[in-house]
């Protein structure tokens, strides 16, 4: 009953978005205010349909009820609760089941929080949010029902993949998908503000908190894959470039591009054109991503297995939406022109320059991952283009980033002193040729690159320390002083000091973990000791352990340091009986200057059963953690910026002091 | 000039789209490779048959020295396929003048031995390939795979997996004609 | 139902792994650093985008065996690729060959971005395209005084 229940709200949303994506435009043509309000009504109904649906499929799961073949396909009943909750989302058309609640979600939070929108601007913008909602639901109604009964509905679940038993998977396409999908909504924005004619200030501040929201939820996605695969997989690494990787990095870095460009144009009133078009093409790429890994276009470890014919018809949705809008901003973009002038060296034109880096970097993914596909269209020649290519192609990009970041937020609106600010920035220079020197005599042949990208996080971190200090006179007043600017200035400009300095961080971390990791692998016997980075193991035993679900055999390594113990890792090799499968559990101590990471693994020789260990020291690598952590600190410290709240720009009555900087 | 170039990314969005159109339609398997070996000639190999196994063994020189289309096919006692296609063999092993060659891919003895009396051994000569080594010659990622060698030795056709997919076996067939007719 | 080797094996091994056993390991500490870096490079045939050197399918094996055979035997870096390459195609390598079919792939992130700095550079100089003006001549400086007294005197 309850799946009939969900089923038949999923096809009333359907209608209530068709109807919402018809009503409220023509209503604003016609400048009917009633028609342009029941958008408002329609998109909180919408997202209350859509929440029944899926609360109906997670009931299905959370009961089991194994007449639902999607509860078949991806649970069984002896999943721990929380897993199967999770599994609510793990197919499909479960994943795309979460993706338009989050669509309606978006819809209902502009129709609940957007009173200070102008009507018609509100009214279109949730039209083409209805568009898209009606393309996805049809698409699920038609051809991915998650409803779909198993008739006669078998004793219990078939899927018991521990690989997927877990947290870190079970949060990574919920935050993932808030990304992808909230870009859909300044998507919305963009196309609204197209058919209005009108680009200006107010739209990028009206847009500015939906980018930031979903850019910080798109960065806490991407890092939380990356961060599952680093202690699950036990290889080490975070990252491979892989098709569904690249995927969801693209529109990272033309959200981060977007979010740059619209405070321009807010700021200055210039840029529309551009930011509209990165609004667009953003969540195009979202869409791209949605289609690439459900339409088995190309290999990966990743993709939903799902057969071409539905792939086309995701094609075809994605075709229109994107051949549309950017039609549109064909049309209408040259009448956008004019804003304010700003010199060759200001504020403006470092931030041009960051969105070519950004554009240029996120163009080269694009090429690299769909070359394969163009090489065989062409000429039926397979090749491969993996992380050397991107590797060799993406970092030199990154470093021109890192330097540009390091002066822009330095520079002025309008005009800027390049000379100036190149002096007060001697000391940071001095300090990241310093740190590269002193790299590079530590770990001596070290990869150019590597020294390279360490000098960048280095003038990075300085130079936006140094740009925060002066913005609150630390060095020019008394605490006290800065204590009240800090307090007086905006939150917004200290989300982008914590945001920078956090990507440098990051850079740190990425630098430390792939270019100077050490590893090894080796037989062990109980008794035997090994060196790696400066510790010694000794491999105490390996013992039988059982678990809820599984057997494992876990090994008792024994850390120690300068003589001083440091921890005991236990590294598992698990069994899991029902399923039938594997799994290596990896043991990881953590610290600030690196991780001792250990593996185990059971391999049969001459009948007896023999031990072999992988151990990998990664250093620095949980700068990375730590540097995410900061960019979606900081992009939250902006989104509560009191100005984003209040909403419209509103004409103060005190003057502007003309010495303000602020972001 | 601005109005052109707000054309650009419609332009490049429709290119791009078409490719995607062209990576779903049509018979595109993603994942298949294609054989690097095609019209080279027959790696150098040389194989002992199935242990306990009268029948000669397999080598490079057996297949070049054919006059006549020769189809080579990697298999093994432990792959399903292979038992879905076996029937489609001994098919192709009547074909009057076409020699069918077997290489048996990382098997021990005694099961291989069961498995062709159990199915019927459609192979003329049979290399047992222990290791593995002389397939990753031929370029073979899995069980089963065929080859046809023409009458000058070079490879001229492969097909990856069972012969029992819809189509394989009439474009075997087609390959093995065109083989024979050079 | 297509390859035995990729559904048995990867989908239920794909991403657990130890992959390079110590069997496989040579005593030459400077070869066997060689034969990692090769196989991080080259691509398991039959898995969905993972390198030999994770991965834990039996072709896989084989061919870090192989590639370690080959180094042993003297070969170069880039003739143990060729090897590969020769058997598998170049699909087998992840760093895609720079020849003429790919000189779009390699030359590309370059070519754009000098494209783009070039329009950033275009944007960045337009207001320099803004017509100059002239300085105001005495008779008109004279009006505009006028202009301004009477201005003056209607808002104090």
């Amino acid at each position: 009953m309850i799946p009939e229940i969900g089923h038949f709200a999923l096809t009333l949303a359907l209608f209530v978005a068709v109807f919402q994506s018809i009503v409220p435009i023509v209503g604003a043509s016609l400048r009917n205010a009633r028609w342009m309000q029941i958008a408002d009504a329609t998109a909180k109904i919408q997202f209350l349909l859509i929440g029944v649906a899926f609360g109906a499929l997670m009931w299905s799961f959370v009961v089991g009820d194994y007449s639902v073949l999607n509860v078949v396909e991806n649970s069984h009943s002896l999943k721990p609760m929380i897993y199967k909750i999770a599994a609510t989302w793990g197919s499909h058309e479960g994943s795309l089941l979460l993706w338009v609640l989050i669509l309606a979600a978006f819809g209902a939070a502009v129709a609940i929080r957007g009173a200070n929108l102008p009507a018609s601007l509100k009214a279109r913008t949730l039209s083409v949010q209805a568009w898209i909602t009606v393309a996805f639901v049809s698409f699920m109604v038609l051809t991915s029902n998650p409803f779909e009964r198993l008739t006669p509905a078998p004793l219990d679940g078939q899927d018991l993949n521990p690989l997927l038993q877990d947290i870190g998977l079970a949060l990574h396409p919920p935050l993932l998908y808030l990304g992808y999908v909230g870009f859909s909504i300044v998507f919305s924005f963009a196309v609204a503000a197209l058919l209005e004619g009108r680009v200006d200030a107010a739209w990028a501040r009206w847009v500015r908190p939906w980018t930031l929201a979903a850019w910080i939820f798109l960065t806490a996605g991407i890092a939380l894959g990356a961060w599952w695969a680093y202690y699950e997989l036990g290889w080490g690494g975070w990252w491979f470039w892989d098709p569904v990787e690249n995927v969801s990095f693209m529109p990272w870095l033309l959200g981060t591009a977007l979010l740059h460009s619209a405070i321009v144009t807010e700021k200055r009133g210039t840029f529309q054109s551009w930011t509209v078009l990165l609004a667009i093409l953003t969540f195009s790429l979202s869409l791209m991503g949605t289609f690439i890994v459900r339409s088995g276009l190309l290999t990966s470890v990743h993709a939903f297995a799902v057969d071409p014919e539905r792939g086309i018809y995701i094609l075809a949705m994605f075709g229109v939406t994107v051949i549309g809008s950017l039609s549109l901003f064909a049309w209408r973009a040259p009448q956008m022109e004019g804003g304010g002038l700003f010199a060759p060296i200001s504020r403006e034109a470092g931030l041009l320059l960051n969105n070519l880096f950004l554009s240029v970097g996120a163009a080269v993914v694009l090429i690299g991952t769909l070359y394969p596909l163009f090489l065989e269209a062409i000429t039926d020649e397979k090749i491969s283009v993996g992380p050397p290519f991107f590797n060799s192609s993406f970092v030199p990009l990154s470093l021109g980033l890192l330097v540009v970041m390091g002066i822009g937020p330095h520079l002025s609106w309008k005009r800027a002193d390049l000379r100036g600010v190149m002096s007060r920035l001697r000391a940071a220079s001095f300090l990241a040729v310093l740190a590269g020197l002193g790299v590079w005599y530590m770990q001596t042949g070290g990869p150019v690159m590597a020294i390279l990208a360490i000098m960048g996080a280095v003038w990075l971190g300085f130079t936006t320390l140094l740009e925060w200090s002066r913005r609150i006179r630390l060095f020019d007043g008394s605490l006290a002083d800065s204590w009240r600017r800090i307090r007086s200035q905006p939150r917004a400009g200290h989300g982008m000091t914590l945001a920078h300095f956090g990507l440098a961080v990051c850079v740190i971390g990425f630098v430390g973990s792939s270019a100077w990791k050490e590893e090894f692998v080796t037989f062990a016997e109980t008794g035997d000791t090994f060196e790696i980075a400066g510790f010694d193991l000794e491999l105490r035993g390996v013992t039988n352990v059982t678990g809820p679900n599984y057997t494992a055999q876990r090994a008792i390594l024994q850390v120690r340091k300068n003589e001083k113990p440091v921890t005991v890792l236990t590294p598992e090799r698990r069994f899991y009986d029902v399923a039938g499968t594997q799994t290596t559990e990896a043991a990881i101590n953590s610290t600030i200057a690196g991780d001792l990471y250990a593996t185990l693994s059971v391999v049969e020789r001459d009948g007896a059963n023999e031990w072999t260990l992988r151990l990998i020291y990664e250093p620095l690598v949980g700068f990375i953690w730590a540097g995410v952590f900061l960019l979606v600190s900081g992009g939250l410290l902006s989104l509560s910026d009191r100005r984003l709240r209040v909403g419209a720009p509103k004409r103060s009555a005190k003057p502007v002091t003309a010495r303000k900087v602020s972001a | 000039m601005i109005r052109a170039l707000a054309f650009l990314p419609v332009v490049v969005a429709l290119g791009l789209g078409a490719f995607m159109l062209w990576g779903l339609t049509g018979d595109r398997d993603p994942s298949e490779i294609p054989s690097a070996l095609m019209g080279q000639a027959v790696p150098a190999f040389e194989l002992v048959g199935i242990e306990g196994m009268d029948g000669p063994g397999l080598s490079s020189s057996d297949i070049t020295s054919a006059s006549q289309p020769v189809v080579v096919n990697i298999f093994a006692s432990w792959c399903a396929p292979c038992r879905q296609e076996h029937p489609l063999l001994e098919t192709v092993a009547a074909i009057p003048g076409v020699s069918v060659f077997g290489i048996n891919y990382r098997n021990e003895a005694f099961p291989a031995r069961r498995w062709l009396g159990e199915m019927g051994n459609p192979f003329e000569r049979i290399g047992a390939d222990l290791d593995g080594r002389v397939s990753i010659e031929w370029g073979v990622t899995g069980v089963p795979e065929t080859f046809v060698i023409n009458g000058d030795g070079l490879i001229v056709y492969r097909h990856t997996g069972s012969l029992a997919e819809p189509g394989a076996f009439d474009m075997l067939k087609d390959a093995i004609a065109a083989a024979g007719a050079t | 139902m297509k390859r035995l080797f990729c559904i048995l094996i990867c989908l239920t091994f794909a991403s657990q792994v130890i992959a390079v056993e110590p069997d496989e390991i040579l005593s030459d500490p400077i070869l066997e650093e060689r034969a990692r870096e090769i196989s991080a490079g080259v691509r398991c045939v039959v898995c969905q985008n993972e390198p030999i050197d994770t991965s834990n399918a039996s072709v896989a094996k084989d061919l870090r065996l192989l590639v370690r055979e080959r180094l042993v035997a003297g070969d170069t870096n880039a003739e143990v690729e060729a090897f590969l390459v020769a058997r598998y195609g170049e699909y087998v390598l992840f760093r895609p060959p720079f020849r003429a079919a790919t000189y779009a792939l390699w030359l590309a992130p370059a070519l754009i971005f000098f494209i783009g700095l070039l329009a950033v550079i275009r944007v960045v100089r337009r207001p320099s395209s803004a017509p100059k003006v002239d300085a105001l001549s005495p008779a008109e400086m004279e009006r505009l005084s006028e202009i301004m007294q009477s201005k003056g005197e209607k808002n104090p």
